[in-house]
């Protein structure tokens, strides 16, 4: 069994808990021989290669007879994403293409010049453009290529699922970690509903990564039941050297919220929620670890409710500093308004730190030793963490049975499920 | 007697490093020593230094009728001690001359008027120890951080023995009125108070090299044209600006050192202005009422008021715990804590949490290390975490 797969990011350079899935599912995959070609926007030539074959888009070398090619798919009905489909180039080049010459498709033969295209790899202001020529790229992959089933992760990538659907044929697989609906509420970008929506109507399955998620799918998006399968995320196991726990400078317990600082993921809730609990108990500390466009509006809040000495902003974290806060940890919360799963609990109880998480995550369909709250009500919230800190009988539990859960959770388990997929679809 | 009275300030403060979470308990160092070495030096290089040696031939050309004063703060002597001792030396010629005046501020340009009037006569205390240690004088004229007044401020002032205060002519307070008089504080009226001309002023400070503005090239010819223009009855004209204005706001490049050199030739040619340090119009002159000052004023921004260091959120969170700690700190009467307590106190750190950086961008966008008011909040309370945790153990 080989694989196309379309990513938008890998380990270590990743922006949220996709690139991290993205990697545990391949290594997972590779137990069952299924071979990989992963593509990326941008690679950085230091990711972890032993399970897969990175293929880094910005390096496949476009020539001009391959822009015929690109002119030939822009037929396809799903091309017309993108007015913006022109990639960088010369102003000369770019004038000829304005002059109609390549659409004309005549005098380019002979001609050669060779351009490669450049991502930035990152959610930037023109990322339609990128989401758009990831899917030329895409294309020009899925005519090069062999392999049996296409699978995409996430609305970045599914024109280029789609693109490389319509010229290899191949069965498509579509793997939604998110929706617009968890990332804007009901201010959904159209753009980007649309992608999605267009997306899971070209796929041959959808995959959803909980309940929660694959009942927006069919509710929200009209896809049609049968065809969207819920497969639960896992974690990968870490083992800690003990050099990281000695890095507390102070005697208080730490509660943490980790995470984008965006409205998906209720960052306000967990402010206010610690001020309820300061207010009670003055010897705990909050870190709120991470950024995002909430993270100016959370800090202004912390400072007008007079928690600023308690309530401290760790700024984002990656590699051993999310486990080195993890190790100061007494408490993680994730408040998250709507979290289609949510890898980083599973993170924090593989660190040995009890979990509170909002009922309105994917992962608390998999957790039992986990408390779960409604994201919106912050008593609750500031009681199950005053309790967590308080009644070390409460603590012990989660801790212990807590990490025998997660450390059963296997990505292997996921990638089974998922190669179930591949093999219906291909039969 | 008419007469011109030039007044710079002189102030760097000690600037934060970037302090971490992670760091909070464990690190008790929060300075950025290689950022505070490297301004220092630059602005050693580019004003201090020539700004002062121009001064200094001024007054061995003029004699006694060329005078000037200074205030220096607390941390910036601190600081040329540590980095710079040779501008040091050279602001000790300046006021062996005798023709110089240092005046009295609060040793870390602190806003610690506002919130406790037992540390700022402490910090006043420490800076006229400090000046005395340093120049061989003793200030009798006050300057509070950022032109700050109030009344109540000047009669904390005047309780400590000042002669004179000075402060904004903002135009909020002075309505009708000139800032080119001698006023007394509205409590105590022993307490003269001087008044900055901003007009005359920021021409120099502000507006010398700017392009769009009308006047521009400002020459001395012109300066002095402006001075014969002033009602003829009015007596003063405080001349009062960051010393960095010269060489660093203003570059060499602009020529303002050149306009500096002429200034008092011209001042003498065409009209029958003096020049004057503050005392002496404080000794020599009688106020001509008193100027009523109920809420505080500074010389900052268009608003004239407080809004650039307190007032939003931010700011004030940080202010508030900030001084939460006095008499904890006063407590432990521990000179690592006096010192720290001390350097946190400077009005910049403060000054980078504002955010009404749209009216005034320009200028508060120049000198602030951070990226943003947030992550100077963040940073600060980062610091202020660890410094109370250190409070909390000894």
């Amino acid at each position: 069994m080989k694989v196309l797969m379309f990513g938008w990011e890998f380990p270590p350079h990743i922006t949220g808990g996709l690139g991290t899935a993205c990697y545990g599912l391949t290594k997972g995959l590779s137990h069952f021989g299924t071979e990989i070609i992963f593509v990326v926007p941008k690679a950085y030539g230091d990711e972890d290669l032993t399970h897969v074959r990175l293929q880094n888009a910005g390096d496949v070398v476009i020539t001009e007879r391959k822009k015929e090619e690109h002119e030939f798919w822009n037929n396809f009905k799903y091309f017309e994403v993108g007015s913006n489909l022109i990639p960088y180039m010369d102003p000369e080049d770019f004038a000829k293409i304005f002059e109609g010459k390549i659409f004309s498709h005549t005098e380019f033969s002979e001609q050669v010049f060779a351009s490669k295209f450049t991502f930035s790899g990152s959610y930037g202001k023109n990322l339609y453009e990128e989401v758009a020529r990831y899917a030329l790229i895409a294309a020009y992959i899925a005519a090069t290529n062999e392999f049996d089933v296409i699978h995409a992760h996430d609305w970045l990538t599914y024109s280029a699922g789609i693109a490389a659907k319509n010229v290899s044929g191949k069965p498509l697989v579509v793997h939604m970690h998110a929706t617009e609906f968890d990332r804007s509420g009901d201010n959904v970008n159209q753009k980007v509903y649309d992608i999605e929506r267009a997306g899971m109507e070209a796929a041959d399955r959808v995959i959803a990564v909980s309940n929660l998620t694959r009942k927006i799918i069919i509710e929200k998006y009209g896809i049609h039941p049968d065809k969207v399968v819920t497969v639960h995320n896992s974690v990968e196991p870490v083992s800690l050297p003990e050099e990281f726990k000695i890095n507390k400078g102070f005697n208080e317990k730490i509660v943490t919220f980790l995470g984008r600082v965006t409205f998906q993921k209720g960052p306000d809730y967990f402010i206010e929620a610690a001020k309820k609990v300061i207010d009670r108990d003055p010897d705990v500390r909050f870190v709120m670890a991470g950024s995002g466009d909430m993270l100016n509006k959370m800090i202004k809040r912390v400072a007008k409710l007079g928690i600023a000495t308690k309530f401290h902003f760790a700024g984002f974290l990656k590699g051993q500093e999310v486990y080195e806060m993890f190790s100061m940890s007494d408490v993680y919360v994730m408040p998250s308004v709507s979290e289609p799963f949510g890898i980083s609990p599973l993170e924090a109880m593989m660190s040995d730190v009890p979990v509170i998480i909002s009922k309105q995550s994917g992962v608390s369909e998999v957790l039992r030793h986990a408390l779960k709250v409604d994201f919106w009500d912050v008593d609750d919230m500031a009681d199950a963490i005053y309790g967590m800190l308080h009644y070390e009988g409460l603590s012990k539990m989660f801790k212990k049975y807590g990490k025998q859960e997660v450390e059963n959770l296997r990505w292997e388990n996921s990638a089974y499920k998922v190669n179930e997929v591949y093999k219906s679809l291909i039969k | 007697m008419r007469t011109i009275c030039f007044y710079f300030q002189v102030h760097q403060p000690f600037r934060l490093k970037r302090y971490r979470f992670f760091d909070i308990g464990n690190d008790h160092y929060y300075f950025n020593d290689f950022e505070n070495k490297s301004i220092m030096r630059k602005v050693a290089e580019k004003c201090y230094l020539p700004a002062n040696q121009t001064f200094l031939d001024l007054i061995n050309e003029y004699g006694d009728n060329f005078k000037i004063a200074y205030s220096i703060s607390g941390v910036a002597i601190d600081q040329f001690e540590m980095y710079a001792p040779d501008v040091l030396e050279s602001f000790k010629r300046l006021v062996a001359t005798g023709k110089v005046e240092i005046l009295e501020e609060t040793y870390s340009h602190s806003l610690s008027a506002l919130k406790s009037r037992e540390e700022f006569e402490r910090q006043v205390k420490m800076h006229r120890d400090k000046v005395k240690e340093v120049f061989g004088v003793e200030p009798k004229v006050f300057r509070n951080t950022e032109l700050i007044y109030a009344d109540w401020i000047g009669e904390y002032v005047a309780d400590m023995g000042y002669k004179g205060m000075i402060t904004e002519g903002a135009k909020h307070i002075l309505g009708w009125k000139s800032p080119n008089y001698l006023y007394c504080n509205a409590i105590n009226p022993k307490l003269k108070v001087l008044l900055k001309n901003f007009k005359l002023s920021d021409d120099i400070a502000f507006r010398f090299s700017n392009r769009d503005w009308e006047e521009f090239p400002l020459t001395t010819e012109k300066f002095v044209s402006w001075l014969n223009a002033l009602d003829p009855k009015e007596e003063i004209v405080n001349l009062f600006m960051d010393y960095e204005t010269f060489g660093e706001h203003q570059w060499a490049e602009t020529g303002i050192f050149e306009f500096l050199k002429a200034l008092p030739n011209a001042v003498f040619k065409y009209s029958n202005f003096t020049f004057s340090t503050p005392s002496e119009i404080v000794e020599n002159l009688d106020p001509v009422g008193a100027i009523h000052v109920p809420h505080p004023i500074s010389w900052a921004d268009e608003e004239r008021d407080l809004t650039a260091w307190l007032g939003n959120e931010l700011q004030d969170e940080a202010f508030n715990n900030l001084y939460k700690l006095y008499d904890r700190v006063k407590e432990l009467n521990d000179p690592d804590v006096w010192k720290d307590w001390l350097y946190l106190q400077t009005s910049d750190h403060f000054y980078y949490m504002c955010t009404k950086w749209f009216s005034d961008g320009d200028v508060h966008k120049y000198f602030n290390p951070y990226d943003s008011p947030y992550e100077a909040f963040v940073n600060f309370m980062n610091i202020l975490s660890d410094f109370i945790i250190r409070l909390e153990k000894k």
